[in-house]
Parts: C-alpha cells; sequence; structure tokens
C-alpha cells in the first residue's frame, strides 16, 4: 500500500446498501428537534394570517364586507375570493373551487375572507368585524339526501349531485350467477374518517415586491401542484413562484392535492406586501378534511361449491363532499381495486360519488380501495363459513397467477399473496387454533392489495413520470437533488440507499435535497405510493449514468477499455493485479474538462400497465406493480362491554423487494394500524354539517395504550420492473385490517358486523339484538 | 398585564417579562425560539408540545409561561451532550420510533421523564408512561422498542460507570 493508495484494493469491495435495515438520513434531525416544519420558520417580521369561516352550509353569498376590518389597526390586508382569478382542483377535468368562496358556500367551515395582522389577537379581532350577508339554500348531508329528485344542485353541471357514476360489465356477469352454488348479498357501510396526520396544515408565504415574486413554505405532499394552482388562482407566472417543502409532519393522503390555506397565504403575502405565516388550528385541519369519504357498498358474490368466486356485483356510494377535489379517482379506485385482488373474470360494478354540503374527501392512505376491501373480505367470509371451507382456503381458490393480466386489463407481474397466506397461517398458528378458541376470542383474516404508482399522471404534461439529478462536484460528496417529497415515509433513505448501491459507496457519501422547486427538478408528489418506485427508478437511472461518466473518466486515465473497469465503489480498477483508482482519484479525472457534473435519471411506466379501455376511466388503478398482504387478528371480547381488545396481528406484506427492511417494518406496522383506528374508533360526525368530532378527543386515534403488538413478514417477490426488485410497502396493509376484525368478531360471537366504526356500543347493541333473538326463538319452541 | 418571570430554561437562568396569558408553548417558540417543541393540536390533546417541568412530563400547551417562575423547563433543544443524540435519541433514531418526526420531540421528552423516574420499565409500564402522547406513524411498536432500546444503553453505561 503507497501513500497516495490509503485504500487496500484487495478489501475493498463495493458497499451494499440495498436489502440492509438502515435508520433514516433525516432522522438525527427529527429525533433532536432541528428539523424545521412549516410553522417553525419564526420570520421576526411575519405577519399572522388567519381565515373566517362560513357559518352555514349552503348560501348564496350576498355581501362580504371587510371595510371595518381592513380600518382596524394592526391589519394590513383582508382578502375574499375576488382576489383570486381562477379556481383550483387537483384533477384538471375539475377545478371548481375557489381558495375563498366566491357567490356561493358549499359546506360549514368554507374561507370567506382572511386577514393578515401584526399579531394574533388583531387578526381575530378583524375576522370578528367582516359582516357577512347570505341567503341559505337547502343542505345535503347524506348521499341520500343529496341525489333526491328535485334537490338544489351544488354545482351547474351536476343536476342530481353525482360528481360521477362509473360503471362496467366486465365478462358474463348473469351467467357466472348461474354458475354459482351459492349466490350471496350484503351490505357494508363505512363511516367517513380523516387523516389526523400529527402536524396541522400550515403555510408562510413571502412576497418580494421589488421582483414581483413568491416564495411559499407548504406543509404539503404535492410541492409541484401547489405550484401550479398558485399560478393559477393568482394569476403569477410560474417562474415568479418558489415552492419549498421543508419538513412535513405526516400526510396520509391528507394534503395530495393543493390546499386552501397556502394560496390564501400567497394571496394575503402579496396583498400586503409582506410574509404571511398561517398555521391552522386542529378544528381548521379536521374541516379542511380530504379524509376518506363515507360509503355504503351493496355487494352481490357467487361462489362454486369449491369456493370459486364465479360473478361480483358491487354497488358503492360515496358521501364525496363539497367539491369534486379526487373524487372521481377515488370512485374509480373502489371498482378497479374491487375484485382485482384475485382471479375473478365476471364482474359488474356501478359507483356514485355525490356532491354534499359537508367539508370535501380526498385521497385517505389506501385510496378508494379500502372500504370496498371489507366488504369484498367480509362477504367471502361469510360465503365460506356457509359451504364448509376454510378462510384461508377460500382465497386460495382465487388466486391469480403472475404474469397476467386482470379482468380489467391490469398488469400484474409479480404476485406474492400465496406466500403472505402461508406466513400468516402459519406464523397465528391457524389451523391449530381457528375455531377452537375460548369463548369470546376470536380469529380473522383478510387479503388487500394497492397501486406502486398511478401509472398515467393526473396532468399529462410529456414529461417522464420521474427526475432525478445527481450532483459530483470537486469534493467528491454526491448530493442527490430530487422533488420527490420526504413527509415522514423515508423516501429520501429509499434514494439515497438506491444511488449508494448502484455506485457501491456508503450512504454517508452522498446528501440528498429534496422538494425546492429553485434547486430540485420537478416531481408530482408523494402520493399512490408512486416514491419508491418510480424516484426510485430515476435515482437508479441518475446513478448508473454518473457511473458511467466515472468509469469512462477511470478508463482515460488507466488507458483502458471502459468495459474494462471494475468499480468497486471507493477504487476503480482495470482487473484484479490493477492498484486501481481511489473514487477521489476518478473524480478529479471525470471533472477535467467539465467541472461540475450533474446527472440525470428519468423513469416512465410502460403502456400495458396502463390499465386498458375497456370502461372509461379504466386508466385509474393502471401500474407498474401491485403490492399485496394478508393479516390475521385476533382479539379478545369483554361480554359485559363489548370493548374489543386486539391481541395480536400477524401481517405478510409483499412490497417485492426490502430496499429498507427497517423502514418497510415501519410502513407496514403504521398501516395495519392505521387500519385499526378506522376499524374500531375513527369517525367524523357532524350536526347539521357542523364538525362536531374536530380534536383528537371526540376524533378517537387509538393511543399506545390499546395499540396490538404487530408482528410483521416481509414477503419478496421481485418485480421485474421495481427497482430492484422493489413495490409499495406504505397502503396495502391498512385495508385488510378492517375485514379481519370483523370476520374475527365472526369468529368470536357468530355474529357480523357490517358498520364500521366497530364501536363497543354499537357492537353492545347488536350483541343485545342477538340475545333478544335467540330468547324469542328459544321461547317459540317451547311454545310449540 | 406582564409578569416577571425567572426560570430555568435548559440549564441556563433566564428573566422574562411575560404577558399573563401566554402559553408556555408560544414562550417557547416564539419568544426563544426554541421550535423544535411542536403545535399538534388545540390544547391537550396530543402530547406534541410535551416537555419537563421540573423533571416531570408536562403539555407546554396548557401551561402558562407566567406560573413556571422559579421552575426548572427542558425541551428537546436540552438533551444532546457534546453535539451527540442521547440514549433516548438515539433509541428512537435508530429503532425507527421516529418516521414523520413531528410527535418525536414530546415522545422523547416523555420517555426521558418516564426514565428517570423508571429506569428499568416493563412494555405495559412504557405504554402508560407514553399514554398522553399520539403518533400517527408508527403504531407505536417501534416507539415501545426505541424506549426499550434506550433503558438498555442507559443501564449499560452506568454498568460501566
Amino acid at each position: 500500500m503507497n501513500e497516495n493508495m490509503p485504500i487496500d484494493p484487495e478489501k475493498v469491495e463495493p458497499v451494499k446498501s440495498i436489502g440492509v435495515p438502515m435508520p433514516l438520513v433525516d432522522g438525527p434531525e427529527k429525533v433532536s428537534g432541528k428539523a424545521n416544519y412549516t410553522a417553525d420558520f419564526v420570520e421576526k417580521d411575519a405577519l399572522v394570517g388567519r381565515i373566517l369561516r362560513s357559518p352555514v352550509s349552503h348560501a348564496e353569498i350576498l355581501s362580504i364586507e371587510i371595510a371595518a376590518a381592513e380600518a382596524l389597526p394592526g391589519v394590513v390586508a383582508v382578502v375574499t375570493g375576488e382576489d383570486f382569478v381562477g379556481q383550483f382542483g387537483v384533477l384538471p377535468i375539475a377545478r371548481t373551487e375557489w381558495p375563498i368562496a366566491r357567490d356561493r358556500v358549499r359546506y360549514r367551515g368554507e374561507p370567506i375572507a382572511a386577514v393578515a395582522a401584526v399579531e394574533v389577537e388583531t387578526a381575530q379581532k378583524a375576522l370578528d368585524l367582516i359582516e357577512f350577508e347570505y341567503e341559505e339554500l337547502p343542505a345535503y348531508f347524506t348521499a341520500e339526501d343529496a341525489m333526491a329528485e328535485g334537490v338544489t344542485p351544488l354545482h351547474e353541471k351536476r343536476p342530481n349531485n353525482v360528481e360521477r357514476h362509473v360503471e362496467y360489465d366486465l365478462g358474463e356477469v348473469d351467467k357466472g350467477f348461474e354458475d354459482a352454488a351459492l349466490i350471496r348479498e350484503g351490505t357494508y357501510d363505512c363511516a367517513e374518517v380523516c387523516q389526523v396526520q400529527t402536524e396541522p396544515h400550515a403555510a408562510i408565504a413571502a412576497y418580494d415586491g421589488e421582483r414581483d415574486q413568491i416564495t411559499v413554505h407548504a406543509s404539503t405532499q404535492v410541492p409541484y401542484y401547489v405550484h401550479l394552482m398558485l399560478e393559477q388562482t393568482l394569476g403569477m407566472p410560474r417562474s415568479k413562484i418558489r415552492v419549498i417543502k421543508p419538513h412535513i409532519g405526516g400526510g396520509f393522503g391528507s394534503r395530495t392535492e393543493c390546499l386552501h390555506v397556502e394560496l390564501v397565504a400567497g394571496a394575503l403575502a402579496r396583498k400586503c406586501k409582506g410574509t404571511v405565516r398561517i398555521t391552522l388550528s386542529r378544528e381548521e385541519t379536521f374541516i379542511t378534511h380530504r379524509g376518506r369519504p363515507e360509503q355504503k357498498t351493496t355487494l352481490k358474490m357467487g361462489m362454486s361449491k369449491d369456493g370459486r368466486i364465479t360473478a361480483v356485483d358491487t354497488t358503492t356510494t360515496q358521501r364525496g363532499g363539497a367539491y369534486a377535489g379526487y373524487g372521481t379517482v377515488t370512485i374509480l379506485y373502489s371498482g378497479s381495486m374491487v375484485f382485482a385482488l384475485y382471479d375473478i373474470r365476471n364482474a359488474r360494478y356501478n359507483g356514485y360519488r355525490v356532491l354534499t354540503n359537508t367539508p370535501p374527501c380526498g385521497a385517505f392512505r389506501g385510496h378508494g380501495t379500502v372500504n370496498v376491501r371489507f366488504a369484498f373480505e367480509s362477504l367471502m367470509d361469510d360465503m365460506a363459513t356457509e359451504l364448509g371451507l376454510d378462510p384461508f382456503e377460500v382465497r386460495r381458490k382465487n388466486l391469480l397467477e403472475a404474469p397476467t393480466f386482470t379482468a380489467n386489463d391490469l398488469m400484474v407481474n409479480s404476485y406474492g399473496l400465496p406466500e403472505c397466506l402461508d406466513i400468516v397461517e402459519k406464523a397465528s398458528d391457524w389451523k391449530k387454533r381457528k375455531g377452537k378458541m375460548e369463548p369470546f376470542r376470536g380469529l380473522g383474516i383478510a387479503c388487500s392489495h394497492y397501486v406502486s404508482g398511478a401509472s398515467k399522471p393526473v396532468n399529462w404534461t410529456g414529461e417522464p413520470h420521474a427526475t432525478v439529478n445527481i450532483k459530483l462536484d470537486f469534493d467528491g460528496s454526491l448530493t442527490i437533488l430530487t422533488g420527490a417529497p420526504e413527509i415522514g415515509q423515508g423516501s429520501s433513505t429509499i434514494l439515497t440507499q438506491c444511488v449508494a448501491e448502484v455506485l457501491g459507496l456508503d450512504v454517508t457519501r452522498i446528501r440528498i435535497v429534496t422538494s425546492d422547486s429553485l434547486v430540485t427538478p420537478k416531481d408530482n408528489g408523494a402520493y399512490s405510493s408512486r416514491v419508491t418506485y418510480m424516484v426510485g427508478n430515476a435515482a437508479i437511472d441518475a446513478a448508473t449514468n454518473l457511473k458511467t461518466i466515472l468509469t469512462e473518466a477511470a478508463a482515460r486515465k488507466m488507458d483502458v477499455q471502459p468495459e474494462d473497469v471494475e468499480c468497486l465503489g471507493e477504487v476503480y480498477r482495470a482487473g484484479s493485479q490493477d492498484q486501481g483508482m481511489t473514487f477521489e482519484e476518478v473524480v478529479y479525472a471525470a471533472l477535467e474538462g467539465t467541472g461540475t457534473i450533474t446527472a440525470r435519471g428519468n423513469f416512465d411506466t410502460i403502456p400495458e400497465s396502463w390499465g386498458g379501455d375497456k370502461y372509461r376511466g379504466a386508466a385509474i388503478g393502471g401500474s407498474m406493480a401491485f403490492s399485496y398482504a394478508a393479516q390475521v387478528v385476533e382479539i379478545a371480547i369483554d361480554p359485559d362491554t363489548a370493548d374489543i381488545h386486539v391481541e395480536k396481528v400477524w401481517v405478510a406484506h409483499d412490497c417485492g423487494k426490502a430496499l429498507n427492511p427497517l423502514s418497510v417494518e415501519g410502513q407496514i406496522e403504521g398501516s395495519v394500524w392505521m387500519g385499526m383506528g378506522q376499524a374500531m374508533t375513527e369517525e367524523t360526525r357532524y350536526h347539521n354539517g357542523l364538525g362536531i368530532t374536530g380534536n383528537m378527543l371526540d376524533y378517537r386515534v387509538p393511543t399506545i395504550i390499546e395499540s396490538p403488538p404487530i408482528e410483521t413478514h416481509i414477503v419478496e417477490s421481485n418485480d421485474p420492473h421495481g427497482p430492484f426488485g422493489a413495490k409499495e410497502a406504505g397502503e396495502a396493509s391498512l385495508a385488510g385490517f378492517l375485514p379481519a376484525l370483523t370476520n374475527a368478531i365472526a369468529d368470536a360471537l357468530d355474529i357480523r358486523v357490517s358498520e364500521l366504526p366497530t364501536t363497543p356500543d354499537r357492537l353492545m347493541e347488536i350483541m343485545e339484538d342477538k340475545k333478544r333473538e335467540s330468547r324469542k326463538s328459544e321461547k317459540e319452541k317451547a311454545g310449540a | 398585564m406582564k409578569n416577571f418571570v425567572s426560570m430555568t430554561l435548559n440549564g441556563r437562568a433566564r428573566d422574562d417579562a411575560i404577558p399573563g396569558n401566554m402559553l408556555l408553548i408560544d414562550f417557547l417558540r416564539e419568544i426563544v425560539g426554541y421550535t423544535g417543541t411542536k403545535i399538534g393540536c388545540d390544547g391537550g390533546e396530543c402530547g406534541c408540545c410535551t416537555v419537563l417541568i421540573d423533571g416531570k412530563p408536562r403539555h407546554a400547551c396548557l401551561t402558562l409561561a407566567a406560573v413556571c417562575d422559579g421552575a426548572e423547563v427542558e425541551t428537546i433543544e436540552s438533551l444532546e451532550t457534546e453535539g451527540r443524540l442521547s440514549a433516548i435519541q438515539r433509541g428512537f433514531h435508530e429503532k425507527l420510533g421516529a418516521q414523520c418526526g413531528f410527535c418525536t420531540p414530546g415522545m422523547v421528552m416523555a420517555a426521558e421523564g418516564l426514565l428517570r423516574e423508571n429506569p428499568d420499565p416493563n412494555e405495559d409500564e412504557i405504554r402508560k408512561g407514553m399514554a398522553a402522547n399520539i403518533c400517527r406513524c408508527t403504531g407505536y411498536v417501534k416507539i415501545i422498542e426505541a424506549v426499550q432500546a434506550a433503558a438498555q444503553e442507559i443501564a449499560s453505561k452506568e454498568d460501566a460507570a
């Protein structure tokens, strides 16, 4: 070993990063309080922004008088809907929402004005001085009421308040039912739920009057969409806008679309020619909503004697709230995913997305798939019981065989569900314990799945799905530049691992800058579980391109052909006898003549993954790959209080390849647990449109006390197109919990719960009804 | 109406004139500039603002700054020593007890209070000790592991000393 070569090439080998459990690259900031979230950018001269909200659910706006508020000392600006030039909305076909209501309010709590003032008391006082005159209109708080004959439409082009009716009829459904040995139908109700990410929404907008530029810090999962909507609603050129997403306190879909808060902050900042910070309260965050809709699903299923599903007919209705939001996509997902977990060829669907005078729903984790999964896995279990089949066996009877296409042309190249089933069956000791539990104890199983990124983008621009840049400079450190929003799911860590793996370098050589439109490439955002799959592939592509540049530079220096150069991470050499060059030396060689290097990588989906065209909207559901999960839930029920205690959950999730097993586990545990919240305690409720659960006490998120041990198993089916074989890990395991729980209740009590959440009072009522029924029938027997 | 308040904040004595109605959380974040302590709710629901007051975990959003006169207040910013993470912080980092990280400062301070009182808690005691803090990412599985790992690390260091 010579002085210039402190590394012994004999001992050098590329560093492994993929498949290695690794803490998050931004973990030290998070655990030390140094991570800055939007509200933490405390600027001394920032004004306080506050939003005035509608006290009525549905009304024509007659006037909004702001003169008195404007005249209040300390008030710098007041804005109304008139301060915007365009509407917003995530889908280009449905941009129907004003950042602040104009002409009409459609739900209680909708913004009607906003104030920027020197401090919070003044801002609050100013809101009280704004006079709002209105003429109330009939308001509808259920989907059924909103669709009734003779209703007042919420929106001009939706006369019966149906935002979207989706229908398909695939295969031969009627014949499928004729062929069935057993046909059953059930109706399943899920309450509306909210993401309740721990960080309330916040935005800081700073307007530079000299340059007519605006910089917005936003707690968002989609900084690029926020950028677009600032442009469209404020009428500013996109080149004058900068959007930064700092650390984000969770999302789960609550900020998968641009929200009012960012746009209102922008309008206030521009009007007062300064900086405005808006931090929404928890109650306002509930009102902003974008959660999972209340949904009623009626499912009819045909089954052969041995458990093959011969046909499925689904009718489902979602109470979507006052604006379109993602609604059309949600109702399409419900349709495309309800049966496609299994090999079912005959399927019919009617889905109704309905506009109501409640806060708009959105894309909650497991978008569109969760409530229909609950219906499907519940009915499947009941029919298995009736036919004397084991719940595992009936699921095994209906498995797909990859590679294949589902009846609605979804491309499935990897399918680890059979292995997931085997694992949780064994881990839970199902065969020995099922049906032999003590009284009031039960076991339930259910499966679920999810997309790894939507194959067709929301905004079609002709650009690739994902772009990543890697900057390499004189110091030999690499900086990944990506617009992909790290929201706590660990995407920055995964992208760092992908780049490190390709180059064989330790992750500590690599730094990452995310989501600042000034410096990072555009990215569509963190939703539909697209980041690991799409941006991960783009990161691999960028790193591969960089490796080519480095290998060619090393070849030039060593005077060999590039294909003869071996990359060992910290050493590049030509043949095992070669002393080689250190990574730094290769970097110097590569910079000669060009200076700083930026390598770019892209990812695009393939047409086979676009979901086909068998019905209008069939592209929604199309994905490059699907993740699969199975879970067994064990419960004990208190016979006196109907309190359900979840003893344990065994879950197996096919994520293709666990790029980081530690964070994959974290994602799966979080998903299962979030499913538990929806199944057992969570529900947003309204009284005449007024939210009455707008806090974390009335909206019951599970605490650490009642949260069960979760035994997580990772299944690796190695998807052919996934980054190192990976698929999504953060959504599929949510939906399974709901039916696994109610299937466990059915096992314990022989009661089918078809309404969620299964709060103790709901379950107690059903248990009491059942007792009464059985007493009655005993009496009748005794009488006869 | 302002109150003259002398408190020890993260080991440093300070004197402030504080409005009587100012919450400790607003004092910490807006006046002092310690933004590590978070606000996740409208008062006493989530535990994101947990700090130690005279060694006990307390909600900074339910505490008036003025009542901290004479008290010792500790926030997340106080835990690192010589630029390195504390055992509890390391536990949360290495065991993935933090995903989005927003509840984490409160969680870490709740764990700090718990382990000072009970250095060797069993799982049930960890659950009870952390019950005032809501996390929406982890399902708490890895939070329990983080606290267990921290307790072990502290114990092994004390054994060595």
